[in-house]
């Protein structure tokens, strides 16, 4: 008996694992003691994370459709506590009398579409790049229409399935001229074929789209603040730091190793994106007062950034990449983690809603507002790290100009970042949101983001080893 | 291959129905229409990947396996599609994609 098999895929048995236990538990678990689940789910889900940090030697199954490294790895451990810190917020939410049937399904559909984005983080061919971002889109569509008696909510499930769909469609197109260019689905045998010809050019624009649609790119972008306005907090939280995280890191794989001999030609089309979806999802943000809304346009904003440090090819550019979503992580579930104890006791869910909130709630008012400026890139805390290394980057490649861009983005970013900190600190209002106590598992959440925010930026460690390990790549 | 028809009549056709799918796509009202659109651009791919397979790359199957997956994931992502189509039946009591507009902007 072979155990390469098993050591190599223990992120995606284990999640396998722990999906298959709570559903059969749930089964056999009456709807008055639901509420067990919860503490068990996130029993398990802790335990396959510890399991996950366990080091393994790096290796190819199934004839290079699987690969496992460090690197792969480090990104699956990266999913894997943003999605534990998910659950430790959601459970204001599950607790919530509507909701105390549905607690197994939340918790079995969130790990199987994580264990499908494991997949397509190690996939080594088109085919298992595709099946791992289908089983991670998929039943997302399901979990965004959760609360399934709210017409917001089933709005937003139906606008994602059929745009994730036609998404895949494009992308599978472009995928299919790839095939018809080159004659391999594996990234290796196609990254010795390509060359800029009209049908790989092809290709690779209808390719590019199907992934912006994910990423939410600028000109694709449209499905994002509807979906995630109607979606519950703590599943926008999910869709706009997991599955994007995952969707860049193997989109920039993807670029890196498939399309090395045509950087040219991505460069270019990704230079333009990058401009306008910085530009165009701060400009948008500016004008809105649902949180989810301002949150799902920052988190556009964002990922121009990201695209920002993709230009800077090679081993740099990959590092940032990951850094950036390591830091992103921590920073965009602290904002989301305060909305979400915010909304699930008092259920404001708008930023004229926080007038006064320092008044009442200091600590929530002071975690939101560490976030808040690590996503705009204050210096002591670790959004500016991530930033930093984008800009270094893009400017190890020359590109000057789109550093520019990005700066003067950052600084019109600040405005409305910091509107919400007006809003919570200065702002008087009437009737503020009452004090409440959120629950001990939502104040270890939120430690953790705090605890992240702060020391991510300062151990030096982290970059130096990432760096280390996305060398193994090239 | 079949005689006297080429990859071009293959790839025409192919090319014809994912455009035809993507317009109705943007054109159709109904949801249950613009999901049979998606279907019809699923469908093209398919019929690429097997044309390229067995006029180009006669020897290996990687194109076959793909479509197959193909098929299956689109029965998946269908069936997924028409409950939460059914579900927003229920709450406005059409189908109608103008009606689907309570979040915009």
């Amino acid at each position: 008996m072979d155990f390469k098999y098993i050591l190599l895929m223990r992120h995606e048995l284990l999640l396998l694992l722990v999906a298959l236990i709570i559903l059969m538990v749930d089964l056999f678990t009456s709807d008055k003691k639901k509420f067990r689940l919860i503490k068990f789910s996130l029993l398990l889900f802790t335990i396959a994370t510890l399991v996950g940090f366990i080091p393994v030697k790096p290796g190819v199954l199934f004839g290079g459709a699987f690969q496992g490294n460090a690197l792969t790895d480090f990104f699956k451990d990266i999913l894997n506590v943003a999605v534990l810190i998910v659950f430790l917020q959601s459970d204001g939410y599950l607790k919530k009398i509507e909701n105390t049937g549905k607690t197994g399904e939340f918790f079995v559909l969130i790990i199987l579409t994580l264990l499908g984005m494991d997949f397509m983080v190690s996939s080594g061919d088109f085919l298992t790049f595709f099946i791992g971002l289908e089983t991670a889109s998929i039943p997302v569509a399901g979990l965004v229409a959760f609360d399934r008696f709210k017409s917001r909510s089933a709005e937003a499930g139906v606008k994602l399935i059929l745009l994730s769909a036609l998404s895949s469609g494009v992308l599978l197109f472009g995928i299919s001229l790839i095939y018809g260019a080159t004659g391999s689905i594996y990234f290796s045998d196609i990254a010795k074929h390509v060359t800029a010809s009209p049908l790989i050019i092809l290709g690779f624009i209808f390719f590019l789209s199907g992934m912006g649609f994910k990423i939410s790119l600028v000109p694709f972008h449209l499905w994002t603040a509807d979906v995630y306005e109607g979606a519950p907090i703590n599943i926008t939280a999910y869709l706009s730091v997991v599955s994007k995280g995952a969707a860049v890191f193997i989109l920039t794989i993807i670029l890196y190793k498939v399309f090395k001999n045509v950087t040219d030609l991505w460069e270019t089309s990704l230079y333009v994106l990058a401009v306008l979806t910085m530009t165009v999802g701060n400009l948008f943000a500016l004008r809105q007062d649902n949180i989810k809304r301002f949150l799902a346009f920052s988190s556009i904003a964002q990922a121009g950034f990201i695209m920002v440090g993709i230009m800077g090819t090679g081993s740099l550019g990959m590092t940032s990449v990951v850094y950036f979503i390591l830091i992103y992580v921590f920073t965009n579930l602290g904002a989301f983690g305060v909305a979400s104890a915010i909304s699930s006791a008092s259920g404001v869910e708008t930023i004229s809603g926080y007038n006064g909130l320092y008044s009442t709630n200091p600590r929530l008012s002071l975690i939101m507002m560490l976030a808040l400026f690590s996503l705009a890139g204050i210096p002591p805390i670790a959004g500016f790290f991530g930033k930093f290394f984008l800009f270094t980057s893009a400017g190890s490649q020359g590109y000057f100009i789109l550093i520019l861009i990005g700066v003067l983005n950052a600084t019109i970013s600040l405005y409305y970042y910091l509107g919400v900190v007006k809003a919570m600190f200065i702002n008087k209002s009437d009737t503020p949101i009452p004090y409440f106590r959120s629950s001990n598992f939502m104040r270890l959440s939120l430690l953790l983001c705090v605890a992240g925010l702060f020391s991510i930026g300062f151990i030096g460690g982290i970059f130096e080893y990432i760096m280390s390990i996305s060398h193994l790549l090239f | 291959m079949i005689q006297g028809i080429s990859i071009y009549h293959f790839l025409i056709v192919s090319s014809l129905m994912f455009f035809i799918g993507i317009a109705g796509f943007i054109i159709r009202q109904n949801l249950i229409t613009i999901l049979l659109s998606i279907e019809l651009i699923l469908n093209s791919v398919v019929i690429n990947f097997l044309v390229f397979n067995r006029y180009l790359y006669p020897n290996q199957l990687q194109g076959h396996f793909f479509s197959l997956f193909i098929v299956g994931v689109a029965a998946a992502e269908a069936s997924v599609a028409i409950a939460l189509i059914i579900n927003i039946y229920r709450r406005i009591r059409n189908i109608e994609a103008d009606n689907v507009n309570e979040m915009k902007y």
